[in-house]
């Protein structure tokens, strides 16, 4: 009965084309209030660091009367150690950690993916081989790995940055799709596919991929916490050169320039913390949010 | 990054996979076929690959600190690169002058013999000593807060997922999803910023240390107190990071658990609840968690150089960041390989935690049968 009333009206909504499914998607998201304020969060620090920068003009010249100034109307949350606007600074400082983030979690998806598929297509000792690499490159303390290599490279253009957490942040992804490929390789349409011989690359991009595009996507998002989580902690410890905004050179300021000490300076250091804590927050809850859509089986 | 910012998403769509070797356990038998073996094998492999790693690192990249500190001693003293270059030997404690594969079969020989070389600036001290001196107040921190929060996430795990959907599971699992989503290091810098300075209610600045310096170390009840009182704020960094993830996995393990048909089937041979919670239900669900611990306490580690930093705590991290500072690569290179190891064992005692809690496994072997 109630199977039957779905389809049905699943029928009715899929007819005008991408607008409805768009609809149909955010219909199904505000069905988990978790993962719509996810999306908003998400979107609305989208917005802050790529959109707002246009309109908010730029303000930092230093000002050495309004050094630790309270918070006013003026600077809604006070200003910086050099009289330099905080809130002016949140919204200059998203771009950079945000664009780094998913360029790191591009490359690692793809590293992921690639081999991942691989090892689980291909079987026998390769898999053995990636498997290996995979387990030691999951033992080795990675946070520990990237503060020494960035204290050897110093990376200092956030392309340079996004490589370096991607080569170290791969593995649980990989392990993951290499797990999903091995459930979908016995299906019937790989199969299928395997005796046509269209291939293995064929099989893994046109066969395999596309079933895991909603897995892929949600994967994609956790990798952008993991890299926020990583760059976030080696620029804390001053560890990339500090040029430019972002937030978490913001903190690095804030906590080195003794900020921490002046009462009055609370919403200086909470305006960063937020930031950076609130958009993992939103990433997390999409990404939970995501999963109830595109899982039925967690729908119910 | 394994350094895990869980992740609710990640948490329930992790499958549980063993390695190819252990699938082909039943085919192989015999000494090697042994879950023992081959996580030895696997932990020997490690090591190895990340003092290699170490090495190709300080060694042989383009601008490496050996050929940085070869510059430094040319300008600092005006002396020729030869001998700059034979200072710099004795101080990295390789022969530059051999071909790089003897360089790396006597660095592989001298790591054998647990020696990491000296540290740069503190002359003449080991960086095996210096590492030992730290690592300890970094474990106790760290697995601390850990096992805590195991422990409690279990505990409410389990609980929410009897009561899905009631307003404590909804309380539990939210906050859970809030606090395992925030990095650690935030959790500690608002600890500082509003409990420390805001609100004055703990005193962090006597908190900093491993211990306060004029008491007498020993197990006496007043210096176990001073350890605790130090150690307490990592700690519950430690634990408030890593509870969610516990509470998160623990409840989807249970309700999973809970659909299985022999908990059913216990339920219609009218075992008591109690009975049916503990074996039936919690030690299935445990089972994934112990895998996910030794996960988490390479991550944990990672992450609590940041979290000492903070604090000002007397572990490794801390000792870590300033050997970064200082430029004392072979304590930097130390401190990776004996974190490795740390994290290591704690998967060794994961592994065979689980075998031991797992029947299936010893079963299927047979020749590891108990």
């Amino acid at each position: 009965m109630t199977t039957l009333a779905t389809t049905a009206r699943r029928r009715d909504m899929a007819l005008p084309g991408p607008l409805a499914s768009a609809f149909e998607f955010l219909r199904m998201m505000s069905k988990k209030p978790v993962g719509l304020i996810g999306l908003i969060g998400v979107l609305f620090f989208l917005f802050l660091a790529y959109v707002a920068p246009l309109i908010v003009p730029l303000q930092d010249q230093v000002d050495v009367t309004a050094i630790y100034a309270k918070p006013s109307w003026a600077h809604p949350l006070g200003t910086d150690f050099q009289g330099r606007d905080v809130v002016n600074q949140i919204v200059y400082g998203g771009g950079d950690i945000i664009t780094t983030a998913i360029l790191a979690a591009l490359f690692s998806t793809l590293i992921a993916i690639t081999f991942g598929s691989i090892a689980a297509t291909v079987g026998g000792r390769l898999d053995a081989l990636i498997l290996a690499i995979t387990d030691v490159a999951l033992t080795i303390p990675q946070l520990i790995l990237l503060i020494v290599i960035a204290a050897i490279f110093r990376p200092s253009s956030f392309f340079a940055l996004a490589v370096i957490l991607a080569l170290l942040q791969w593995p649980a992804l990989l392990r993951q799709i290499r797990a999903q490929v091995l459930s979908l390789k016995e299906r019937d349409f790989v199969e299928a596919a395997r005796s046509l011989d269209l291939g293995l690359l064929h099989i893994i991009f046109r066969e395999m991929l596309p079933n895991m595009r909603s897995y892929i996507v949600i994967h994609f998002i956790i990798a952008m916490t993991l890299a926020i989580y990583a760059q976030a902690a080696i620029m804390f410890l001053g560890l990339v050169p500090l040029s430019g905004k972002n937030w978490a050179i913001m903190l690095y300021f804030a906590y080195n320039q003794g900020a921490l000490f002046f009462r009055d300076s609370f919403f200086y250091l909470m305006g960063p913390i937020m930031a950076i804590a609130l958009f993992q927050l939103s990433l997390v809850w999409l990404a939970s949010g995501l999963e109830d859509v595109f899982n039925p089986r967690l729908r119910s | 990054m394994a350094t895990i910012t869980p992740a609710q998403g990640e948490l329930q769509i992790r499958t549980f996979q063993r390695s190819p070797l252990s699938r082909a356990r039943g085919h192989l038998g015999g000494l090697w076929g042994r879950p023992i073996t081959q996580a030895i094998a696997k932990a020997l492999l490690t090591i190895f690959v990340t003092s290699t790693i170490t090495f190709v690192l300080i060694r042989l990249m383009p601008g490496s600190p050996v050929e940085i500190k070869i510059d430094e001693l040319m300008q600092q003293s005006q002396i020729s690169y030869a001998e700059a270059a034979a200072q710099a030997s004795g101080l990295f404690d390789i022969n530059l002058n051999a071909p790089i594969h003897e360089q790396y079969l006597e660095y592989l020989g001298n790591l054998a013999h647990g020696n990491l070389g000296n540290s740069f600036l503190s002359r003449g001290t080991t960086v095996m000593s210096i590492i030992l001196s730290v690592l300890p107040w970094t474990l106790f921190a760290v697995g601390t807060g850990l096992l805590l929060s195991f422990v409690l996430g279990i505990g409410l795990g389990l609980v929410a997922a009897y009561r899905r959907n009631s307003l404590l599971d909804h309380a539990v699992s939210t906050g859970g999803s809030i606090i395992s989503s925030v990095p650690g290091y935030l959790i500690a810098l608002l600890i500082v910023l509003i409990f420390g300075i805001q609100l004055r209610w703990i005193p962090i600045t006597q908190m900093r240390g491993a211990f306060t310096s004029g008491i007498t170390p020993g197990f006496t009840p007043e210096f176990l107190g001073d350890i605790l009182f130090h150690a307490s704020l990592p700690i519950t960094v430690f634990f408030l990071t890593h509870i969610g993830l516990w509470i998160l996995s623990m409840r989807s393990a249970t309700l999973a658990a809970l659909e299985e048909d022999h908990v059913t089937v216990a339920r219609a041979r009218g075992l008591s609840d109690g009975r049916i919670t503990t074996a039936y239900v919690g030690r299935n669900a445990v089972l994934p968690l112990v895998s996910q611990f030794a996960i988490a306490a390479g991550a944990v580690v990672g992450g609590a150089v940041i979290i000492e930093q903070i604090f000002v705590y007397q572990g490794v991290g801390l000792r870590l960041v300033a050997s970064v500072n200082q430029r004392d690569y072979p304590l930097m290179q130390g401190i990776i390989l004996m974190t490795t190891v740390c994290v290591i064992v704690a998967n060794l005692i994961a592994d065979l935690l689980y075998s031991k809690l797992d029947p299936r496994i010893g079963r299927a072997g047979g020749a590891t049968g108990k």
